[in-house]
C-alpha cells in the first residue's frame, strides 16, 4: 500500500472514529425535545417541555447556583496560586524546583478518588464540616496543575528584558508586575480562569465525597439518574450545559488569539489551550 | 532643562570603577576592571562574546551587584542602589519594547511616576519622537515598527527621562549593513546633540572606532586598552589588542638594545630598526616581542622612480581585488607569514599578479612594538 | 600530598571563603523563588501531602463501627490483600485498565497520525478542537449517554430492532465490564490521541525522506523511523489512560453492573455504608501502589529499550 492509498484509508478511519466520538453527545440535542420519557427510538415528536420543567425546578436551580460559586470560587483561587508557581518556575531557579513542581502537579496523575478519599479523611480527622468550601478546597488542588501548565508557557514566552526596562525606567517590582508582567500574560490568565472553571464545573467525585447538604450541579445530576422519569430532563441540562461549554471555549480561544494579535506574538500550531 | 557639558574633556569621570569584579559560581566574568568614564563622552565597552562587557553595563546599570570592588555614579557610591534608582537608563539589545503599548505609550512609560500633567507629558513624548526622527509615530502599534525603528523607540523612550548616562546594549546588532552604518552616524550625532554620557557595548570594532571618543577594549573579565580610538588603532598595546583592532601585520623582533628613549631592535624581514620608546606603548618586557604595522602603513613601489624611507624585497602570494582597494598578500624574506599590504587602486596604478616580484615600502614611524 | 593533607586544604579554602549573610540571600534567585512558590507550596503541603500521609496512618488503624482503633495493625493490608473479593475487584480493575489503555492507543494512533501527517498545516488546530469538543461536555454525562445507549430499551437496541437487523434486545453490552471498557475508551480517546499527536508533530519530516531515499518503503519507514520517534508520545497516552482509569469510579459504576465493578467501588463503600474507612484507606494506598510500580515499570521497560537501539 502506497503512503498515498493509506491516506485514503486513513481519512475513512478519521471521519468513522470522529463518529465515534460524536455519537453519544448528539444524542443530547435529539432527545432532549423529544416527546417522550423513554430514551429510544423511534423519536416522538418535538417538543420543549423538559426545558420548562427544568426552569421550574429549585432544586436544580440551587445546584446550579452552588456549582457556579464552587467554579468561580476554585477558578480564581487555583489561577492565584498557579499564577505564583508558573512565575517562580518560569523566572527563577531553587533548591529542590523539580521536586516541588513535581509535587505540586501530582494531582494530574493521582486518581481522583485517591484524592477525593485523602481529603474526606483529614476533613473528618480535623473535624471540619463538608461544605462547599470543603469542595472549594478539593477543586482548587485539582484545577492549579492545569493553572501551572498554561501559566508556565505564558511567562516563559515573557521576554524577561521587557521586565527589565520598566525597572530600568524607573518603575517599582510591584508596578512592573501590573503594568508590563500582567497584560502580557493576561491571555493565559484568562484561559486559566475559564479552564479551571469548566473543569470545577463537571468535576463529580470530590464533590460527591465532600459535599455537604448543597449539591453542586453534577452531584445532582448524579442523584436523578436512577429516576426514570427524569431522564429526559437531564438530556435537556446536558444540552444546555454542553452548549455552555462551547461557548466558554470559544471564548476562551477567541481571547486567546485577540490577545496573540493584539501583542504580534506568534502561537503554536497547536493552539495555546493544547 | 538637560544638563549641559561642555564635551568629552571636561570634568571628572562620571563613572568611576574600582577593582570590580564579578564571580558566578566559579567563572570568573570580570577580573578587577579599574577606569573612569567621563561626563558627556561617547564611551564603548569592545571585546569578543564572553569578554564581560556586557556583564560590566549591565552592573552599571544596576541589574547585577559586583562581587567586589565599588562602582561610583556621579560621585555617589552604587553599591545596593536597585536599578530602577539609578540615574542611568538603557537600550536593550532586543529593544524590549512592550507590545501592549503603542509607541508614545512606550515612550511615556517613564514619566508616568513623575506625576506631570496631560500636557507636559505629551509635549515631552513629542520631543523625544523628534529627537530621534519619529516625529508622527506616537499612535503607531508596537508590532508595526521595523528594526530601525523599534530601536529609535527605545532611544527616545531611555532619553525622554533625562539620564545622566545612556547605556546600549549592543543596539546596532540587529540590523542589517545599510541601515547599521546609518545608525553609527545618527547615534553620533544624536549624543552630541543631547550631550549626555552615552556607554556602548559592541563586538564590531568598526563600530566603536567610528562613534566613540574612547574605548575599553576587553579580554576575559579585564580591561586590556582603555584609549581613543586612533590611539587604540596606532599605539595598541598588546598582540591582542592589536589583532582585534583592524588588520594588523606582525614579524617577530628581538630587543637589541634599550638605552633612554631610544629603542634598537631587529626585526625579521625588516632589519635593524631604531624606535622612539613612544612606540612601545606597553612596554617591553624581556627581549622576546613582536613589531606590527598596518597594512595601509606598507606600500607597494610600483615605478622605479618611487622611493620610501625603507624597503624591502618580496614576492606577491595572492593579489584580491575589492574595488577601490587591492589586498596583497607579499612573501617577505626571512619570515614564514605573509604580509599583508592595501593599495589603492587609483586611476591608472597597475595591479600585481601572483608569482611577480615586488617591492615593499615602509617607515619606521609606522611601526608598534607589542609583546 | 597525601590525603589528609589534601583535605585539610580544601577545608581550609571553603573556610577562606565569604560566608553569604542572611539578608544577601534573600535577594538571589533562590530565596526569590522560593518565597514565590511557597504559596501554592504550602496549598499542596497542607492538602495533599498532609491529607495523602493521614490517608497512609489511618489504613494501618482499625475501625469497628464507630470505634476507631488506633493501634497501628497490618489487618487491613493483610485482608486487602488475602481477601478474594478484593483480590478479584483489584484484577479486574487492573485487566479493564489494560484492555482501556490498549484499546484507546490503538485507536488513537492512526487519527494522531492522519491528522500529524496528511492534514494540512493551517487545519490541523481545526480537527484537534474538533477531536476535543465531544470532551467538554460533563464526564458523568457522557457516562450517562452510554447507558442510554447500551440499554435493553436503549437508543442502540431500539435502533437495531427498528431497522430489522435483530430480533430482539441485545443484553450483552451493558452491565458488565464490556459496558465499562467501552465508555472508558470513549471516555479518554482525546487524552490518547494529544500526547501522540504532539511527539508525532516533534519528528522531522527529513529523518523520513532520508529513509526513502535510501531505499525504505512506507512500511519500513514507518517501523524504523515513526514508530520508534513517536515511542515517547505513545508511552506518555499509556500512562496517561492507564492511571486514571484504574480508580474510575462513576463508569462502573452506572454501566458496570455487578460484573463490572472496580476497586474505587469498593473503597467508596468502605468509607460509606461499611463504615470501615481504615481498609477503604489500605485498599486505596494498595491500588496505588500497584499503579505506581505498574508505570514505573513501563517507564523503565521503554528506556531499557531506548537503551537498547541507540
Amino acid at each position: 500500500m502506497s503512503a498515498r492509498g493509506a491516506g485514503g484509508w486513513l481519512k475513512t478511519y478519521a471521519v468513522v472514529y470522529l463518529a465515534f466520538l460524536y455519537g453519544p453527545v448528539l444524542l443530547l440535542p435529539i432527545f432532549a425535545f423529544n416527546d417522550s420519557t423513554i430514551i429510544s427510538f423511534p423519536l416522538k415528536g418535538f417538543t420543549t417541555k423538559w426545558f420548562e420543567q427544568l426552569v421550574n425546578n429549585p432544586v436544580l436551580q440551587g445546584a446550579v447556583g452552588n456549582s457556579l460559586y464552587v467554579a468561580i470560587s476554585a477558578a480564581s483561587i487555583s489561577t492565584i496560586l498557579g499564577i505564583f508557581a508558573a512565575r517562580a518556575s518560569a523566572r527563577f531557579d531553587f533548591p529542590a524546583k523539580r521536586g516541588i513542581m513535581g509535587f505540586i502537579m501530582l494531582p494530574l496523575v493521582l486518581p481522583e478518588i485517591i484524592i477525593a478519599v485523602a481529603l474526606l479523611v483529614i476533613l473528618i480527622q480535623l473535624g471540619l464540616d463538608l461544605s462547599l468550601s470543603t469542595v472549594i478546597l478539593g477543586h482548587v488542588l485539582v484545577c492549579t496543575p492545569f493553572s501551572i501548565a498554561i501559566l508556565s508557557s505564558a511567562f516563559q514566552n515573557l521576554d524577561r528584558s521587557l521586565e527589565e526596562a520598566s525597572l530600568d525606567l524607573g518603575e517599582t517590582r510591584l508596578g512592573t508586575f501590573f503594568r508590563v508582567t500582567l497584560p502580557l500574560v493576561a491571555p493565559g490568565v484568562i484561559s486559566s480562569l475559564l479552564i479551571s472553571f469548566t473543569i470545577s464545573l463537571d468535576e463529580f467525585i470530590i464533590a460527591f465525597f465532600l459535599t455537604g447538604t448543597e449539591p453542586t450541579l453534577p452531584v445532582y445530576i448524579w442523584s436523578q439518574l436512577r429516576f426514570t422519569a427524569k431522564l429526559p430532563s437531564v438530556m435537556a441540562l446536558g444540552f444546555l450545559l454542553l452548549v455552555l461549554s462551547l461557548v466558554l471555549l470559544l471564548a476562551a480561544e477567541y481571547f486567546r488569539r485577540r490577545a496573540i494579535t493584539r501583542t504580534g506574538a506568534q502561537g503554536a500550531a497547536t493552539g495555546g489551550l493544547m | 532643562m538637560t544638563e549641559t557639558t561642555t564635551g568629552p574633556d571636561s570634568g571628572r569621570p562620571i563613572i568611576e570603577l574600582d577593582r570590580v569584579e564579578k564571580r558566578f559560581g566559579p567563572v570568573i566574568a570580570l577580573d578587577g576592571v579599574s577606569g573612569g568614564i567621563r561626563a558627556g563622552e561617547f564611551f564603548s565597552l569592545l571585546g569578543p562574546s564572553g569578554c564581560g562587557k556586557t556583564t560590566l553595563l549591565r552592573m552599571i546599570a544596576g541589574f547585577d551587584e559586583p562581587t567586589s570592588g565599588s562602582i561610583m555614579l556621579d560621585g555617589k557610591p552604587m553599591a545596593g542602589v536597585p536599578a530602577n534608582h539609578r540615574p542611568t537608563n538603557m537600550v536593550f539589545q532586543s529593544y524590549a519594547i512592550f507590545p501592549h503599548l503603542n509607541v508614545a505609550e512606550n515612550v511615556a512609560y517613564g514619566l508616568k511616576r513623575l506625576r506631570l500633567d496631560k500636557a507636559e507629558m505629551n509635549r515631552r513624548v513629542t520631543e523625544a519622537l523628534d529627537m530621534v526622527d519619529l516625529a508622527g509615530y506616537g499612535e503607531r502599534a508596537s508590532h508595526a515598527l521595523s528594526g530601525g525603528q523599534r530601536q529609535r523607540v527605545a532611544l527616545a523612550r531611555a532619553l525622554v527621562l533625562r539620564p545622566k548616562v545612556l547605556l546600549l546594549d549592543e543596539p546596532l546588532s540587529a540590523l542589517d549593513k545599510k541601515l547599521r552604518e546609518q545608525m553609527q552616524v545618527e547615534l553620533r550625532h544624536l549624543q552630541r546633540a543631547v550631550g549626555i554620557t552615552f556607554i556602548l557595548v559592541t563586538h564590531d570594532q568598526e563600530e566603536a572606532l567610528t562613534m566613540s571618543d574612547r574605548i575599553a577594549v576587553m579580554f576575559d573579565g579585564k580591561i586590556a586598552q582603555l584609549a581613543s580610538p586612533e590611539e587604540l588603532y596606532r599605539r595598541p598595546v598588546n598582540r591582542r589588542v592589536a589583532s582585534f583592532i583592524g588588520v594588523m601585520n606582525f614579524l617577530e623582533a628581538q630587543l637589541v638594545s634599550g638605552e633612554g628613549d631610544q629603542l634598537s631592535l631587529d626585526v625579521a624581514a625588516l632589519g635593524r630598526v631604531d624606535v622612539p620608546r613612544s612606540q612601545a606603548p606597553g612596554g617591553t618586557n624581556g627581549g622576546h616581542i613582536s613589531v606590527g604595522i598596518r597594512p595601509e602603513m606598507l606600500t607597494i613601489l610600483l615605478e622605479d622612480s618611487d622611493r620610501s624611507p625603507r624597503e624591502v624585497e618580496g614576492v606577491i602570494s595572492d593579489a584580491n581585488y575589492y574595488g577601490d582597494l587591492t589586498y596583497y598578500e607579499v612573501q617577505l624574506p626571512g619570515t614564514e607569514a605573509l604580509a599583508t599590504v592595501t593599495m589603492r587602486n587609483t586611476a591608472g596604478r597597475r595591479i600585481l599578479r601572483e608569482g611577480m616580484k615586488a617591492r615593499v615600502g615602509w617607515s619606521p614611524e609606522a611601526i608598534v612594538v607589542l609583546e | 600530598m597525601s590525603v589528609i593533607d589534601a583535605g585539610v586544604e580544601i577545608a581550609g579554602a571553603k573556610a577562606k571563603a565569604p560566608p553569604i549573610g542572611w539578608r544577601r540571600w534573600l535577594k538571589t534567585d533562590s530565596a526569590s523563588g522560593l518565597i514565590l512558590v511557597s504559596p501554592t507550596l504550602l496549598y499542596a503541603l497542607l492538602l495533599l501531602a498532609a491529607p495523602l500521609l493521614t490517608v497512609v496512618v489511618i489504613s494501618f488503624w482499625t475501625q469497628d463501627y464507630l470505634d476507631f482503633d488506633r493501634n497501628l495493625s497490618l489487618k487491613n493490608y493483610i485482608e486487602a490483600w488475602t481477601e478474594p473479593l478484593y483480590q478479584l475487584l483489584m484484577m479486574r480493575s487492573l485487566a479493564i485498565s489494560g484492555a482501556v489503555t490498549v484499546a484507546t492507543v490503538l485507536l488513537a494512533f492512526p487519527i494522531a497520525y492522519y491528522v500529524s501527517f496528511y492534514v494540512p498545516q493551517q487545519r490541523k488546530a481545526m480537527w484537534l478542537f474538533l477531536i476535543t469538543i465531544p470532551f467538554w461536555t460533563s464526564y458523568l454525562l457522557r457516562v450517562f449517554l452510554w447507558k442510554v445507549i447500551l440499554g435493553y430499551n436503549g437508543v442502540l437496541n431500539s435502533g437495531l430492532l427498528g431497522t430489522g437487523i435483530i430480533d430482539e434486545p441485545l443484553t450483552f453490552i451493558l452491565y458488565n465490564a464490556n459496558a465499562v471498557v467501552l465508555t472508558l475508551a470513549h471516555a479518554w480517546a482525546p487524552f490518547a490521541i494529544l500526547p501522540i499527536f504532539v511527539a508525532l508533530e516533534k519528528i522531522d519530516r527529513s529523518y523520513l525522506e532520508a529513509a526513502e531515499d535510501l531505499g525504505d518503503g512506507p512500511i519500513r519507514r514507518f517501523c524504523r523511523v515513526t514508530l520508534p520517534l513517536a515511542m515517547p508520545g505513545v508511552i506518555a497516552a499509556t500512562l496517561i489512560v492507564f492511571i486514571p482509569t484504574v480508580g474510575d469510579y462513576v463508569t462502573p459504576k452506572l454501566v458496570g453492573g455487578t460484573d463490572g465493578l472496580m476497586i474505587a467501588n469498593m473503597i467508596q463503600v468502605q468509607f460509606g455504608k461499611a463504615n470501615n474507612a481504615p481498609l477503604g484507606a489500605a485498599l486505596a494506598i494498595s491500588a496505588m501502589f500497584i499503579v505506581a510500580s505498574i508505570a514505573v515499570m513501563i517507564v523503565w521497560l521503554n528506556r531499557r529499550s531506548m537503551r537498547g537501539q541507540s
